[in-house]
Protein backbone atom coordinates (compact mmCIF):
# COMPACT_ATOMS: atom_id res chain seq x y z
CA UNK A 1 0.00 0.00 0.00
CA UNK A 2 1.55 3.42 -1.25
CA UNK A 3 1.40 6.48 0.97
CA UNK A 4 -1.69 8.75 0.59
CA UNK A 5 0.66 12.27 0.26
CA UNK A 6 3.81 11.35 -1.77
CA UNK A 7 1.87 7.97 -3.37
CA UNK A 8 5.32 7.06 -4.10
CA UNK A 9 7.15 5.50 -0.90
CA UNK A 10 5.26 2.39 0.88
CA UNK A 11 2.92 3.44 3.48
CA UNK A 12 4.38 2.26 7.02
CA UNK A 13 2.16 4.61 9.40
CA UNK A 14 -1.61 4.04 9.29
CA UNK A 15 -4.05 6.63 11.60
CA UNK A 16 -7.37 5.74 12.13
CA UNK A 17 -9.65 9.01 13.32
CA UNK A 18 -13.41 9.03 14.27
CA UNK A 19 -14.75 12.35 13.39
CA UNK A 20 -18.63 12.96 13.58
CA UNK A 21 -19.22 9.19 13.74
CA UNK A 22 -17.58 8.35 10.63
CA UNK A 23 -14.24 6.05 10.45
CA UNK A 24 -11.31 8.06 8.60
CA UNK A 25 -8.22 6.09 7.58
CA UNK A 26 -4.89 7.75 6.38
CA UNK A 27 -1.98 5.80 5.30
CA UNK A 28 1.29 7.60 5.51
CA UNK A 29 4.92 6.61 4.71
CA UNK A 30 7.34 7.37 7.44
CA UNK A 31 9.15 10.14 5.84
CA UNK A 32 5.39 12.21 5.12
CA UNK A 33 4.52 11.24 8.81
CA UNK A 34 7.60 12.72 10.38
CA UNK A 35 6.75 15.51 8.16
CA UNK A 36 3.21 15.84 8.62
CA UNK A 37 4.46 15.48 12.70
CA UNK A 38 1.87 12.51 12.72
CA UNK A 39 4.46 10.18 15.36
CA UNK A 40 4.72 13.50 17.68
CA UNK A 41 1.49 12.86 19.69
CA UNK A 42 1.25 16.82 20.42
CA UNK A 43 0.79 17.12 16.56
CA UNK A 44 -1.70 13.68 16.29
CA UNK A 45 -5.00 16.22 15.81
CA UNK A 46 -2.99 17.98 13.02
CA UNK A 47 -3.29 14.83 10.34
CA UNK A 48 -6.54 15.65 10.43
CA UNK A 49 -6.37 19.42 9.47
CA UNK A 50 -3.33 18.63 7.32
CA UNK A 51 -5.28 16.19 5.22
CA UNK A 52 -8.35 17.93 5.35
CA UNK A 53 -11.70 16.63 6.88
CA UNK A 54 -12.92 13.88 4.45
CA UNK A 55 -9.89 13.72 2.70
CA UNK A 56 -9.38 10.21 3.52
CA UNK A 57 -12.12 8.85 2.29
CA UNK A 58 -11.43 11.26 -0.80
CA UNK A 59 -8.27 9.13 -1.42
CA UNK A 60 -9.48 5.88 -1.25
CA UNK A 61 -12.39 6.82 -3.73
CA UNK A 62 -9.59 7.93 -5.74
CA UNK A 63 -7.10 5.28 -5.41
CA UNK A 64 -5.60 5.97 -9.43
CA UNK A 65 -3.97 9.54 -7.72
CA UNK A 66 -5.53 12.66 -7.77
CA UNK A 67 -6.27 14.59 -10.81
CA UNK A 68 -7.52 18.39 -11.29
CA UNK A 69 -11.30 17.87 -12.37
CA UNK A 70 -11.01 21.65 -14.30
CA UNK A 71 -7.37 21.37 -15.93
CA UNK A 72 -6.45 17.46 -15.82
CA UNK A 73 -3.05 18.15 -14.11
CA UNK A 74 -1.75 15.22 -11.54
CA UNK A 75 -0.24 15.28 -8.22
CA UNK A 76 2.67 13.80 -10.21
CA UNK A 77 2.89 16.81 -12.42
CA UNK A 78 2.90 18.71 -9.43
CA UNK A 79 5.96 16.64 -8.14
CA UNK A 80 7.80 16.69 -11.73
CA UNK A 81 7.54 20.50 -12.21
CA UNK A 82 7.16 22.10 -8.90
CA UNK A 83 4.41 24.14 -10.66
CA UNK A 84 0.37 23.67 -10.51
CA UNK A 85 -1.95 23.60 -13.93
CA UNK A 86 -4.67 25.79 -12.75
CA UNK A 87 -6.25 27.91 -10.01
CA UNK A 88 -8.74 24.86 -9.31
CA UNK A 89 -5.84 23.00 -8.55
CA UNK A 90 -5.29 24.68 -5.36
CA UNK A 91 -8.49 23.16 -4.50
CA UNK A 92 -7.89 19.78 -6.05
CA UNK A 93 -4.65 19.23 -4.01
CA UNK A 94 -5.46 21.30 -0.80
CA UNK A 95 -4.53 18.45 1.39
CA UNK A 96 -1.69 18.21 0.36
CA UNK A 97 -0.50 21.59 -0.39
CA UNK A 98 -1.90 23.29 2.97
CA UNK A 99 1.08 21.88 5.03
CA UNK A 100 3.18 22.86 2.29
CA UNK A 101 2.26 26.36 1.97
CA UNK A 102 2.26 26.50 5.96
CA UNK A 103 5.76 25.34 6.22
CA UNK A 104 6.80 27.41 3.06
CA UNK A 105 5.36 31.46 4.10
CA UNK A 106 4.86 32.81 7.16
CA UNK A 107 0.93 32.16 7.92
CA UNK A 108 -1.57 30.02 5.55
CA UNK A 109 -4.32 32.32 5.14
CA UNK A 110 -3.94 35.22 3.03
CA UNK A 111 -4.45 39.08 4.62
CA UNK A 112 -3.26 41.48 1.98
CA UNK A 113 -5.00 42.89 -1.21
CA UNK A 114 -8.05 41.79 -2.24
CA UNK A 115 -9.52 42.55 -6.10
CA UNK A 116 -12.04 45.57 -5.53
CA UNK A 117 -14.60 43.48 -6.90
CA UNK A 118 -14.14 40.68 -4.68
CA UNK A 119 -14.13 42.89 -1.42
CA UNK A 120 -17.67 42.53 -0.56
CA UNK A 121 -18.01 38.88 -1.42
CA UNK A 122 -15.27 37.96 0.72
CA UNK A 123 -16.33 39.45 3.53
CA UNK A 124 -19.89 37.99 3.35
CA UNK A 125 -18.28 34.82 2.93
CA UNK A 126 -15.75 35.17 6.23
CA UNK A 127 -19.25 36.26 7.81
CA UNK A 128 -21.30 33.60 7.08
CA UNK A 129 -18.62 31.22 7.75
CA UNK A 130 -18.37 32.51 11.25
CA UNK A 131 -22.36 32.45 11.58
CA UNK A 132 -22.63 29.04 11.17
CA UNK A 133 -19.85 28.32 13.27
CA UNK A 134 -21.33 30.15 15.99
CA UNK A 135 -24.72 28.42 15.29
CA UNK A 136 -23.75 24.73 15.56
CA UNK A 137 -21.63 25.91 18.95
CA UNK A 138 -25.46 27.23 20.47
CA UNK A 139 -27.18 24.34 18.98
CA UNK A 140 -24.88 21.85 20.70
CA UNK A 141 -24.61 24.49 24.25
CA UNK A 142 -28.98 24.35 23.65
CA UNK A 143 -28.45 28.16 23.57
CA UNK A 144 -31.62 27.61 21.33
CA UNK A 145 -32.63 31.79 21.33
CA UNK A 146 -29.23 32.50 20.12
CA UNK A 147 -29.01 29.87 18.17
CA UNK A 148 -32.26 31.41 16.03
CA UNK A 149 -31.17 34.80 16.15
CA UNK A 150 -28.22 33.50 14.34
CA UNK A 151 -30.63 31.38 12.20
CA UNK A 152 -31.94 34.76 11.06
CA UNK A 153 -28.95 36.28 10.40
CA UNK A 154 -27.60 33.92 7.99
CA UNK A 155 -31.09 34.18 6.07
CA UNK A 156 -31.07 37.32 5.71
CA UNK A 157 -27.68 37.70 4.84
CA UNK A 158 -28.43 35.07 2.24
CA UNK A 159 -31.21 36.86 1.00
CA UNK A 160 -28.93 39.42 0.29
CA UNK A 161 -27.05 37.57 -1.42
CA UNK A 162 -29.24 36.15 -3.97
CA UNK A 163 -30.89 39.41 -4.57
CA UNK A 164 -27.48 40.90 -5.44
CA UNK A 165 -26.65 37.52 -7.94
CA UNK A 166 -30.02 38.33 -9.28
CA UNK A 167 -29.54 41.98 -10.31
CA UNK A 168 -25.82 41.11 -11.05
CA UNK A 169 -27.06 38.29 -13.53
CA UNK A 170 -29.47 41.01 -15.17
CA UNK A 171 -26.55 42.89 -15.69
CA UNK A 172 -24.50 40.14 -17.18
CA UNK A 173 -27.56 39.90 -20.04
CA UNK A 174 -27.31 43.59 -20.89
CA UNK A 175 -23.22 43.20 -21.20
CA UNK A 176 -24.08 40.84 -23.95
CA UNK A 177 -25.92 43.87 -25.74
CA UNK A 178 -23.75 46.42 -24.94
CA UNK A 179 -20.40 46.97 -27.58
CA UNK A 180 -18.09 49.52 -25.88
CA UNK A 181 -15.92 48.47 -22.98
CA UNK A 182 -17.19 51.72 -21.50
CA UNK A 183 -20.67 50.03 -21.00
CA UNK A 184 -19.15 46.88 -19.99
CA UNK A 185 -17.27 48.10 -17.46
CA UNK A 186 -20.32 49.75 -16.34
CA UNK A 187 -22.20 47.04 -16.45
CA UNK A 188 -20.23 44.41 -14.81
CA UNK A 189 -19.58 46.03 -11.79
CA UNK A 190 -20.61 44.60 -8.35
CA UNK A 191 -23.31 46.39 -6.99
CA UNK A 192 -23.07 48.82 -3.93
CA UNK A 193 -22.30 46.92 -0.58
CA UNK A 194 -25.60 47.07 1.60
CA UNK A 195 -25.12 47.73 5.53
CA UNK A 196 -24.78 44.87 7.22
CA UNK A 197 -26.97 43.87 9.63
CA UNK B 1 7.44 52.37 -30.41
CA UNK B 2 10.65 50.53 -31.65
CA UNK B 3 12.47 48.96 -28.89
CA UNK B 4 15.50 50.36 -30.04
CA UNK B 5 14.24 53.91 -29.99
CA UNK B 6 13.28 52.55 -25.60
CA UNK B 7 16.94 51.25 -25.30
CA UNK B 8 19.01 53.79 -26.82
CA UNK B 9 18.10 55.78 -23.57
CA UNK B 10 19.74 54.32 -20.26
CA UNK B 11 16.56 53.21 -17.37
CA UNK B 12 14.80 55.57 -15.21
CA UNK B 13 16.68 53.44 -12.65
CA UNK B 14 20.19 53.34 -13.95
CA UNK B 15 19.78 57.13 -15.18
CA UNK B 16 17.64 58.48 -12.13
CA UNK B 17 18.54 59.66 -9.04
CA UNK B 18 16.71 58.05 -5.70
CA UNK B 19 17.26 57.81 -1.57
CA UNK B 20 20.63 56.20 -0.99
CA UNK B 21 21.55 55.30 -4.58
CA UNK B 22 25.08 54.76 -4.01
CA UNK B 23 24.52 51.41 -2.33
CA UNK B 24 20.97 50.99 -3.18
CA UNK B 25 21.11 50.66 -7.15
CA UNK B 26 17.55 50.23 -7.62
CA UNK B 27 14.35 48.91 -5.59
CA UNK B 28 11.72 46.86 -7.70
CA UNK B 29 8.20 45.18 -6.97
CA UNK B 30 6.96 42.24 -8.82
CA UNK B 31 3.37 41.02 -9.05
CA UNK B 32 1.96 37.53 -10.17
CA UNK B 33 -0.99 37.28 -11.25
CA UNK B 34 -3.30 35.10 -13.41
CA UNK B 35 -6.81 34.94 -15.34
CA UNK B 36 -9.41 33.29 -13.05
CA UNK B 37 -10.46 29.97 -14.81
CA UNK B 38 -7.63 29.54 -17.37
CA UNK B 39 -4.75 26.91 -17.24
CA UNK B 40 -1.51 28.25 -16.29
CA UNK B 41 1.05 29.23 -19.11
CA UNK B 42 3.40 25.59 -18.31
CA UNK B 43 0.09 23.39 -18.79
CA UNK B 44 -1.86 25.80 -20.89
CA UNK B 45 -1.64 25.03 -25.15
CA UNK B 46 -0.25 27.02 -27.51
CA UNK B 47 -3.77 28.29 -28.73
CA UNK B 48 -4.95 29.14 -24.57
CA UNK B 49 -2.25 30.76 -24.00
CA UNK B 50 -2.36 33.28 -27.62
CA UNK B 51 -5.77 34.14 -26.72
CA UNK B 52 -4.77 34.94 -22.88
CA UNK B 53 -1.86 37.05 -24.61
CA UNK B 54 -4.78 38.77 -26.45
CA UNK B 55 -6.36 39.80 -23.29
CA UNK B 56 -3.95 40.63 -21.27
CA UNK B 57 -1.90 43.06 -23.57
CA UNK B 58 -5.27 44.34 -24.73
CA UNK B 59 -5.66 45.38 -21.04
CA UNK B 60 -2.21 46.59 -20.49
CA UNK B 61 -1.80 48.71 -23.59
CA UNK B 62 -4.86 50.58 -22.44
CA UNK B 63 -3.71 51.81 -19.60
CA UNK B 64 -3.28 55.66 -19.05
CA UNK B 65 0.69 55.31 -17.86
CA UNK B 66 0.70 53.27 -20.98
CA UNK B 67 0.59 55.44 -23.24
CA UNK B 68 4.03 55.58 -24.37
CA UNK B 69 5.11 52.37 -24.47
CA UNK B 70 6.76 49.71 -26.25
CA UNK B 71 4.91 46.23 -26.74
CA UNK B 72 6.35 43.41 -28.32
CA UNK B 73 5.27 39.27 -28.71
CA UNK B 74 8.54 37.27 -27.68
CA UNK B 75 8.96 35.32 -31.72
CA UNK B 76 9.20 38.79 -32.86
CA UNK B 77 11.90 39.96 -30.51
CA UNK B 78 15.38 38.48 -32.00
CA UNK B 79 17.83 36.85 -29.12
CA UNK B 80 19.73 39.99 -29.13
CA UNK B 81 16.84 42.18 -28.04
CA UNK B 82 15.54 39.66 -25.11
CA UNK B 83 18.82 39.64 -24.12
CA UNK B 84 19.19 43.47 -23.67
CA UNK B 85 15.95 43.27 -21.75
CA UNK B 86 17.10 40.50 -19.56
CA UNK B 87 20.51 42.49 -18.55
CA UNK B 88 18.27 45.91 -17.81
CA UNK B 89 16.25 43.65 -15.45
CA UNK B 90 13.06 44.46 -17.65
CA UNK B 91 12.01 40.93 -18.08
CA UNK B 92 13.42 37.46 -16.56
CA UNK B 93 15.93 35.11 -18.02
CA UNK B 94 12.75 32.53 -17.91
CA UNK B 95 10.51 34.89 -20.28
CA UNK B 96 13.56 35.73 -22.55
CA UNK B 97 13.22 31.65 -23.22
CA UNK B 98 9.86 32.12 -24.36
CA UNK B 99 8.33 32.30 -28.06
CA UNK B 100 5.56 32.12 -29.09
CA UNK B 101 2.03 32.66 -26.83
CA UNK B 102 4.43 35.34 -24.89
CA UNK B 103 5.18 39.48 -25.05
CA UNK B 104 6.11 42.06 -23.00
CA UNK B 105 5.42 45.36 -22.70
CA UNK B 106 6.74 48.24 -21.37
CA UNK B 107 6.82 52.42 -20.67
CA UNK B 108 9.39 54.20 -22.39
CA UNK B 109 11.02 55.45 -19.06
CA UNK B 110 11.17 51.30 -18.30
CA UNK B 111 10.18 51.79 -14.80
CA UNK B 112 6.97 49.19 -15.56
CA UNK B 113 7.61 46.33 -17.94
CA UNK B 114 4.75 43.44 -17.76
CA UNK B 115 5.85 40.12 -18.84
CA UNK B 116 2.85 38.27 -20.25
CA UNK B 117 3.22 34.40 -20.05
CA UNK B 118 6.00 33.76 -18.13
CA UNK B 119 5.62 31.32 -15.65
CA UNK B 120 2.37 33.16 -14.59
CA UNK B 121 -0.25 34.78 -17.07
CA UNK B 122 1.16 38.50 -15.83
CA UNK B 123 4.13 39.36 -14.48
CA UNK B 124 4.42 43.28 -13.26
CA UNK B 125 7.12 44.93 -12.02
CA UNK B 126 7.91 48.63 -11.57
CA UNK B 127 11.93 49.74 -10.91
CA UNK B 128 13.33 52.76 -10.17
CA UNK B 129 16.84 54.09 -8.36
CA UNK B 130 17.76 54.54 -5.09
CA UNK B 131 15.34 52.85 -1.80
CA UNK B 132 12.01 53.15 -2.14
CA UNK B 133 10.28 50.30 -1.89
CA UNK B 134 6.98 52.23 -1.20
CA UNK B 135 6.68 54.46 -3.71
CA UNK B 136 7.54 51.68 -6.36
CA UNK B 137 4.66 49.34 -4.57
CA UNK B 138 2.74 52.30 -4.85
CA UNK B 139 3.32 52.00 -8.22
CA UNK B 140 2.56 49.05 -9.27
CA UNK B 141 -0.48 48.55 -6.87
CA UNK B 142 -2.17 51.65 -8.69
CA UNK B 143 -1.36 49.57 -12.02
CA UNK B 144 -2.64 46.25 -10.52
CA UNK B 145 -6.06 47.68 -9.10
CA UNK B 146 -6.25 49.78 -13.38
CA UNK B 147 -5.61 45.94 -14.49
CA UNK B 148 -8.96 44.79 -12.07
CA UNK B 149 -11.17 46.75 -14.01
CA UNK B 150 -11.14 44.67 -16.94
CA UNK B 151 -9.02 41.44 -16.42
CA UNK B 152 -10.71 38.75 -13.32
CA UNK B 153 -7.84 37.84 -11.40
CA UNK B 154 -7.89 34.39 -9.92
CA UNK B 155 -8.41 34.84 -6.31
CA UNK B 156 -9.18 32.47 -3.44
CA UNK B 157 -10.70 33.31 -0.12
CA UNK B 158 -7.78 32.01 1.74
CA UNK B 159 -4.71 31.94 -0.56
CA UNK B 160 -5.17 34.77 -1.87
CA UNK B 161 -3.98 35.03 -5.51
CA UNK B 162 -3.09 32.12 -7.18
CA UNK B 163 0.27 31.71 -8.69
CA UNK B 164 1.46 29.01 -10.95
CA UNK B 165 4.15 28.34 -8.14
CA UNK B 166 2.61 28.11 -4.50
CA UNK B 167 5.98 29.57 -3.00
CA UNK B 168 4.50 32.96 -5.10
CA UNK B 169 0.58 32.45 -3.65
CA UNK B 170 -1.00 34.60 -1.77
CA UNK B 171 0.45 38.78 -2.37
CA UNK B 172 2.31 37.31 -5.69
CA UNK B 173 4.46 39.94 -4.48
CA UNK B 174 8.27 40.05 -5.14
CA UNK B 175 9.77 42.86 -3.33
CA UNK B 176 13.76 43.52 -3.77
CA UNK B 177 16.70 45.90 -3.55
CA UNK B 178 19.71 45.63 -5.70
CA UNK B 179 22.57 46.54 -3.54
CA UNK B 180 26.52 47.16 -4.20
CA UNK B 181 28.58 45.57 -1.60
CA UNK B 182 31.80 45.97 -1.96
CA UNK B 183 32.92 46.95 1.60
CA UNK B 184 31.01 43.92 2.84
CA UNK B 185 33.07 41.70 0.11
CA UNK B 186 36.36 43.25 1.27
CA UNK B 187 35.94 42.60 4.87
CA UNK B 188 34.43 39.02 3.85
CA UNK B 189 31.08 40.07 6.21
CA UNK B 190 28.92 39.35 3.33
CA UNK B 191 28.48 35.76 3.84
CA UNK B 192 27.46 35.95 7.43
CA UNK B 193 24.84 38.71 6.28
CA UNK B 194 23.43 36.40 3.59
CA UNK B 195 23.42 33.49 6.25
CA UNK B 196 21.71 35.70 8.67
CA UNK B 197 18.94 37.28 5.81
CA UNK B 198 18.31 33.79 5.12
CA UNK B 199 17.44 32.57 8.33
CA UNK B 200 14.66 35.11 8.72
CA UNK B 201 12.61 34.59 5.39
CA UNK B 202 14.35 37.09 2.99
CA UNK B 203 16.88 35.84 0.31
CA UNK B 204 19.82 37.26 -1.02
CA UNK B 205 20.82 36.55 -4.48
CA UNK B 206 23.47 37.47 -7.06
CA UNK B 207 22.97 39.97 -9.92
CA UNK B 208 20.06 38.35 -11.89
CA UNK B 209 18.01 37.01 -9.37
CA UNK B 210 17.83 33.03 -8.46
CA UNK B 211 20.48 30.75 -9.53
CA UNK B 212 23.07 33.39 -10.21
CA UNK B 213 26.10 34.35 -9.19
CA UNK B 214 27.39 37.46 -7.69
CA UNK B 215 29.43 39.28 -9.50
CA UNK B 216 29.86 43.32 -9.53
CA UNK B 217 29.88 43.21 -5.97
CA UNK B 218 25.81 43.75 -6.98
CA UNK B 219 23.28 41.67 -4.51
CA UNK B 220 19.92 41.56 -4.32
CA UNK B 221 17.91 41.31 -1.30
CA UNK B 222 14.24 39.83 -1.52
CA UNK B 223 10.95 38.51 0.13
CA UNK B 224 10.46 34.64 -0.01
CA UNK B 225 7.43 34.44 1.76
CA UNK B 226 4.14 35.99 0.17
CA UNK B 227 1.44 34.03 2.01
CA UNK B 228 0.06 35.56 5.90
CA UNK B 229 1.35 39.13 5.68
CA UNK B 230 0.51 42.19 4.23
CA UNK B 231 2.44 43.51 1.13
CA UNK B 232 2.64 46.47 3.84
CA UNK B 233 4.14 44.11 6.30
CA UNK B 234 6.36 42.39 3.82
CA UNK B 235 7.93 45.51 2.45
CA UNK B 236 8.32 47.34 6.23
CA UNK B 237 10.20 44.02 7.00
CA UNK B 238 12.31 44.05 3.94
CA UNK B 239 12.95 47.67 4.52
CA UNK B 240 14.72 47.28 7.96
CA UNK B 241 17.08 44.42 7.02
CA UNK B 242 18.22 46.76 3.58
CA UNK B 243 18.71 49.65 6.18
CA UNK B 244 20.74 47.63 8.63
CA UNK B 245 22.55 45.67 5.19
CA UNK B 246 23.50 49.03 4.25
CA UNK B 247 24.38 50.56 7.50
CA UNK B 248 26.90 47.37 7.85
CA UNK B 249 28.26 48.75 4.51
CA UNK B 250 28.31 51.75 5.23
CA UNK B 251 30.77 50.62 8.75
CA UNK B 252 32.70 48.06 6.33
CA UNK B 253 33.79 51.39 4.05
CA UNK B 254 34.79 53.55 6.98
CA UNK B 255 36.27 50.49 8.97
CA UNK B 256 38.35 49.85 5.61
CA UNK B 257 39.32 53.31 4.97
CA UNK B 258 40.19 53.66 8.69
CA UNK B 259 42.45 50.09 8.85
CA UNK B 260 43.44 49.26 5.57
CA UNK B 261 43.19 52.49 3.70
CA UNK B 262 46.62 51.36 1.83
CA UNK B 263 44.62 47.87 0.68
CA UNK B 264 41.55 49.69 -0.58
CA UNK B 265 43.55 52.58 -2.61
CA UNK B 266 45.26 49.43 -4.66
CA UNK B 267 42.58 48.10 -5.49
CA UNK B 268 40.67 51.01 -6.77
CA UNK B 269 43.98 52.36 -8.15
CA UNK B 270 44.65 48.69 -9.54
CA UNK B 271 41.42 48.13 -11.08
CA UNK B 272 41.80 51.95 -12.97
CA UNK B 273 44.78 50.92 -14.11
CA UNK B 274 43.49 47.63 -15.59
CA UNK B 275 40.60 48.82 -16.98
CA UNK B 276 42.37 51.88 -18.93
CA UNK B 277 44.86 49.93 -20.67
CA UNK B 278 43.16 46.83 -20.86
CA UNK B 279 42.58 44.99 -24.52
CA UNK B 280 40.78 42.55 -23.48
CA UNK B 281 38.42 41.97 -20.69
CA UNK B 282 35.61 38.94 -19.97
CA UNK B 283 32.01 40.57 -18.46
CA UNK B 284 32.80 39.00 -14.99
CA UNK B 285 35.90 40.94 -14.57
CA UNK B 286 35.02 44.06 -15.99
CA UNK B 287 32.27 43.96 -13.28
CA UNK B 288 33.98 43.19 -10.75
CA UNK B 289 36.85 45.72 -11.30
CA UNK B 290 34.19 48.28 -12.37
CA UNK B 291 33.29 47.90 -8.89
CA UNK B 292 35.99 49.18 -7.05
CA UNK B 293 35.95 52.28 -9.64
CA UNK B 294 32.16 52.63 -8.24
CA UNK B 295 33.10 52.66 -5.13
CA UNK B 296 36.13 55.49 -5.96
CA UNK B 297 33.41 57.52 -6.88
CA UNK B 298 31.64 56.88 -3.69
CA UNK B 299 34.30 57.76 -1.47
CA UNK B 300 34.95 60.42 -3.15
CA UNK B 301 38.40 59.48 -5.61
CA UNK B 302 37.12 60.23 -8.47
CA UNK B 303 34.54 63.39 -9.14
CA UNK B 304 30.69 62.98 -8.77
CA UNK B 305 29.73 64.01 -12.03
CA UNK B 306 31.63 60.95 -13.36
CA UNK B 307 28.67 58.67 -11.29
CA UNK B 308 26.49 57.88 -14.38
CA UNK B 309 29.32 56.85 -16.81
CA UNK B 310 30.24 54.37 -14.69
CA UNK B 311 26.52 53.17 -13.62
CA UNK B 312 26.28 53.12 -17.59
CA UNK B 313 29.20 50.91 -17.44
CA UNK B 314 27.93 48.23 -15.34
CA UNK B 315 25.18 47.67 -17.94
CA UNK B 316 26.71 48.57 -21.42
CA UNK B 317 29.84 46.11 -20.81
CA UNK B 318 27.00 43.05 -20.88
CA UNK B 319 27.32 41.20 -23.84
CA UNK B 320 23.90 42.01 -25.64
CA UNK B 321 24.56 45.48 -24.85
CA UNK B 322 27.70 45.24 -26.58
CA UNK B 323 26.22 44.19 -29.63
CA UNK B 324 23.07 45.82 -29.39
CA UNK B 325 24.39 48.75 -31.52
CA UNK B 326 25.92 47.11 -34.56
CA UNK B 327 24.73 45.25 -37.76
CA UNK B 328 27.15 41.74 -37.36
CA UNK B 329 24.67 38.60 -36.15
CA UNK B 330 26.31 37.63 -33.59
CA UNK B 331 30.35 38.37 -32.21
CA UNK B 332 32.46 35.38 -30.65
CA UNK B 333 33.38 35.72 -27.15
CA UNK B 334 36.90 37.18 -28.14
CA UNK B 335 35.62 39.73 -29.86
CA UNK B 336 33.21 40.65 -27.42
CA UNK B 337 36.23 40.90 -24.42
CA UNK B 338 38.21 43.20 -26.76
CA UNK B 339 35.11 45.27 -27.51
CA UNK B 340 34.26 45.63 -24.37
CA UNK B 341 37.51 46.54 -23.22
CA UNK B 342 37.42 49.32 -25.85
CA UNK B 343 34.33 50.86 -24.56
CA UNK B 344 35.70 50.55 -21.31
CA UNK B 345 38.76 52.48 -22.12
CA UNK B 346 37.03 54.95 -24.14
CA UNK B 347 34.89 55.60 -21.23
CA UNK B 348 36.87 56.14 -18.72
CA UNK B 349 39.30 58.38 -20.55
CA UNK B 350 36.63 60.87 -20.31
CA UNK B 351 37.01 60.51 -16.44
CA UNK B 352 39.40 62.88 -14.46
CA UNK B 353 42.43 60.27 -13.24
CA UNK B 354 41.45 59.55 -9.21
CA UNK B 355 43.45 61.49 -7.13
CA UNK B 356 44.49 58.14 -5.01
CA UNK B 357 46.83 60.24 -2.91
CA UNK B 358 44.07 61.85 -1.77
CA UNK B 359 41.99 60.07 0.94
CA UNK B 360 38.46 61.36 2.01
CA UNK B 361 38.39 63.37 5.50
CA UNK B 362 36.48 64.64 7.99
CA UNK B 363 33.14 63.79 6.18
CA UNK B 364 33.89 64.88 2.69
CA UNK B 365 33.39 61.52 1.31
CA UNK B 366 29.55 60.78 1.41
CA UNK B 367 29.65 57.21 2.49
CA UNK B 368 30.71 58.44 5.63
CA UNK B 369 28.19 58.22 8.50
CA UNK B 370 30.80 59.64 11.21
CA UNK B 371 32.59 62.50 10.41
CA UNK B 372 35.75 61.45 12.44
CA UNK B 373 38.21 59.58 9.28
CA UNK B 374 41.67 58.98 10.04
CA UNK B 375 44.44 58.52 7.33
CA UNK B 376 45.20 54.98 8.11
CA UNK B 377 48.58 53.70 9.21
Amino acid sequence: MFCDVCKSKEATVFLTQIVEGKMQKVNLCEGCSKEKGVNDPTGFALADLLLGLGAAQEIEKNPAGNRCPVCGFSQADFKKTGRLGCSACYDAFAEGLFGMLKNMHRGSVHTGKVPAKLRVGRLRNREMAELQTSLQKAIQEEQFEEAAALRDRIRKLEEEFRNEMVSFEESSTEVNRLASPQGTAEALSVPKPRKQP
Amino acid sequence: MKLSRIIANTGEWLSGAGPHDQIVVSSRVRLARNLKGKPFPGWAKKAERVAILEEIRGSVEHLPEMEESFSEKLDDLSALEKQVLVERHLISREHAAKGAGSAVVMNTSQTLSFMINEEDHLRMQAIRAGLQLDNVYAMINKTDSELEDTLDFAFHDDLGYLTACPTNVGTGMRASAMMHLPGLVMSEHVNKIINSVNKIGLAVRGLHGEGTEAMGNLFQVSNQTTLGETEEEIIGRLNKVIFQILEHEQNARQILLQQRAETLLDQIGRAYGILCHAHSITSKEALNLLSFIKMGVDLGLFPSNNRLHVDELFIETQPAHLQKGLQVTKLGAEERDSLRAALIRTKLKQMQEPEIGKIPTNGSSSTSSTSETSEGS
